[in-house]
């Protein structure tokens, strides 16, 4: 198993910040997510052996985190949050939209692997409400119109 | 990156960096970065304990505890190393004012976990930012580094013989871990899955050591207290409770955003004038005042000064300054089970009473916002509620039953107008799931 040297870098200057090595684990296991793609079964037999914890012990912490996944997703996990302040605004909405647009249910990947789908919970962008995250960046004040937009532009990234 | 808003009420203390490059170290130390810290590591730590307790700051995270007074349950001898933990896994539905501090203001925190430190005898900080804002982590990773790089932090830090090392951890998507006992599972890479009290995480907390645990919020706070005094801190809000607040104001606004405003602001000014009313000429219905897990208030109880004893006062909470503003457009019922699909979501599954409870709810809500509910129903919601109540190990199990209990008593009108068959009247796409009727 091998991960990036940006990767190894900050694996082993984190495991200095902690008294206990397995204090590293949720935001390796984050890193090693948006590398690798998903947490295989090989990902986390590696930093449960580095970790000196069981692979049971590592699969109990990813079920319990709402990004971690063992599951692959497309290459833009696009996060559409529903909660209360995006929902007065038109988050539902918004969500709807992307099923139809994307063709695909709530957790669903579009066939050529582009696009994932997910309702999610509050993201904090609720004063710039309905928001959205893809992967890690936030789009917000959107409409239907901004979503085909922002979906469109990533789209275009993601074929180049 | 988040916009920024501004009104001539706002009194800038927490904000006032806002916008102005202090990202930046060398900016930040041009803005009076770093002088509190100075200031602080002259003074005798309970001195400092003594000037942030006068100060009448309280707990931002949403408990609006005594900050000072949480620092000074610290032991002064403890065999075990002390910590800070910055608590920035920001999460509650309304809530989205740590964000800006850490876009626009990470020295500001570092600096207020530093003073936290010196005060009760702690060598080691963490700030923990959530999964979600990445963007956020990588901007207080380089904050970090750069105050390193000045020698402000790490051995002898300003020439004081005082050794503090602050690092950055990450969270991965759990609204628990906003828990401060969840917090510390998080950080020791366990499930955030609380910790019974007491002991307190003052006493045992991380790895068994004493530890302070702050909103990012309430840190930030502290170099302006140690620079400007507790008098003008207190003076700035209402009695015993000090200072401004970042008040995040979202939902049917016509000028949402987040403003920092003092202590005590009257909650109908700051939805008409500072939030500019509610647009498309509806007509205000109810406002939940500090996060989705405060009761609902309606529109004759927002005459109210946004502080926290004053909102106690109405049977709610300031909670985390998350200000939902809701228009008569919307069906308080469908409000509701949202809310409680969040909680259902979150909860972790520990404390029976949540697990079961917040499960239950989702799904009784869900049956009678599609027009299948009968009357038993809405006393067996409030019932519901009513017995999850303190009787979990952490706070989510309250923050579920509080908010509904509050709906359920204050606009059961439009729970009848839901039962047996009848669509919501409040439905926008017409599109409702319909579900049976069970007598």
């Amino acid at each position: 198993m091998r991960f990036s040297e940006e990767f190894e870098r900050r694996f082993a200057e984190m495991l200095g910040h902690y008294p206990t090595r397995r204090s590293v684990l949720v935001p390796m296991l984050l890193y090693a997510q948006d590398e690798i793609g998903s947490l295989t079964d090989e990902v986390i037999t590696e930093l449960a052996q580095r970790l000196e914890l069981t692979d049971l012990e590592v699969r109990n912490v990813i079920s319990y985190y709402s990004l971690l996944t063992t599951k692959p997703r497309g290459k833009y996990n696009v996060q559409v949050c529903t909660n209360i302040a995006c929902m007065l605004v038109g988050g539902e909405e918004l969500l709807e939209h992307c099923k139809k647009k994307l063709g695909v249910k709530n957790k669903g990947t579009t066939p050529d692997g582009m696009f994932t789908l997910e309702e999610v919970e509050c993201i904090g962008a609720c004063s710039w409400a309905p928001a959205i995250q893809v992967n890690y960046d936030f789009h917000e004040n959107l409409t239907v119109d901004k979503m085909d937009q922002v979906l469109d532009q990533y789209s275009k990234k993601g074929t180049v | 990156m988040a916009s920024l808003v501004s009104h001539p009420d706002e009194v800038r203390v927490v904000s006032k960096r806002f916008g102005k490059g202090a990202t930046n170290i060398d900016r930040y130390l041009e803005l009076d970065g770093y002088k509190a810290v100075q200031k602080s590591l002259g003074m005798q730590p309970d001195a400092i304990i003594a000037e942030v307790k006068n100060s009448g700051l309280r707990g931002r995270g949403g408990a609006g505890f005594s900050t000072g007074m949480k620092w000074s349950f610290v032991p002064k001898q403890s065999a075990q190393p002390k910590y800070v933990l910055c608590n920035g896994d920001e999460s509650e539905p309304g809530t989205c004012k740590d964000r800006l501090i850490f876009e626009h203001d990470p020295h500001a925190v570092i600096e207020g976990v530093m003073i936290a430190a010196i005060a009760v005898g702690s060598h080691t900080g963490y700030i923990y930012i959530r999964g979600e804002y990445r963007y956020l982590s990588i901007i207080m990773q380089k904050a970090i580094k750069d105050a390193y790089a000045k020698g402000f932090l790490g051995k002898n830090i300003f020439g004081s013989g005082y050794d503090l090392d602050i690092y950055w951890h990450g969270g991965a998507g759990a609204y628990e871990v906003g828990e401060e006992s969840a917090l510390m599972e998080s950080l020791e890479g366990k499930r955030g899955i609380p910790r019974i009290r007491p002991p307190f995480p003052a006493v045992v907390g991380l790895w068994g050591g004493p530890t302070v645990i702050n909103n990012a919020e309430t840190l930030a706070a502290v170099p302006p207290i140690m620079l400007g005094g507790a008098e003008w801190f207190a003076g700035l809000g209402t009695p015993k409770n000090g200072g401004t607040r970042l008040f995040c104001l979202a939902g049917n606004l016509n000028k949402p955003g987040v403003y920092e405003l003092p202590m005590g602001y009257n909650l109908k000014k700051m939805i008409y004038d500072v939030g500019g009313g509610i647009p498309d000429g509806r007509e205000l219905k109810a406002v939940v005042p500090g996060g989705s897990s405060t009761p609902v208030l309606t529109i004759d109880e927002i005459d109210v000064a946004m502080d926290f004893d004053s909102v106690a006062k109405t049977g709610s909470m300031l909670g985390s300054g998350g200000v939902v503003v809701l228009d008569d457009s919307n069906c308080i019922v469908k409000f509701a089970l949202r809310t409680m699909k969040f909680y259902r979501h979150e909860s972790c599954g520990w404390c029976i009473p949540c697990r079961e409870g917040t499960d239950w709810l989702e799904k009784t809500l869900k049956r009678f916002h599609s027009g299948g509910g009968v009357m038993k129903d809405i006393d067996n919601i409030y019932y519901l509620s009513e017995n999850m109540l303190g009787k979990t190990f952490c706070p989510l199990g309250d923050a579920a039953a509080m908010p509904t209990m509050a709906f359920v008593k204050k606009f059961r009108q439009e729970f009848e107008d839901h039962l047996e068959g009848k669509p919501c009247p409040f439905e926008r796409t017409g599109k409702i799931e319909h579900l049976p009727v069970y007598a």
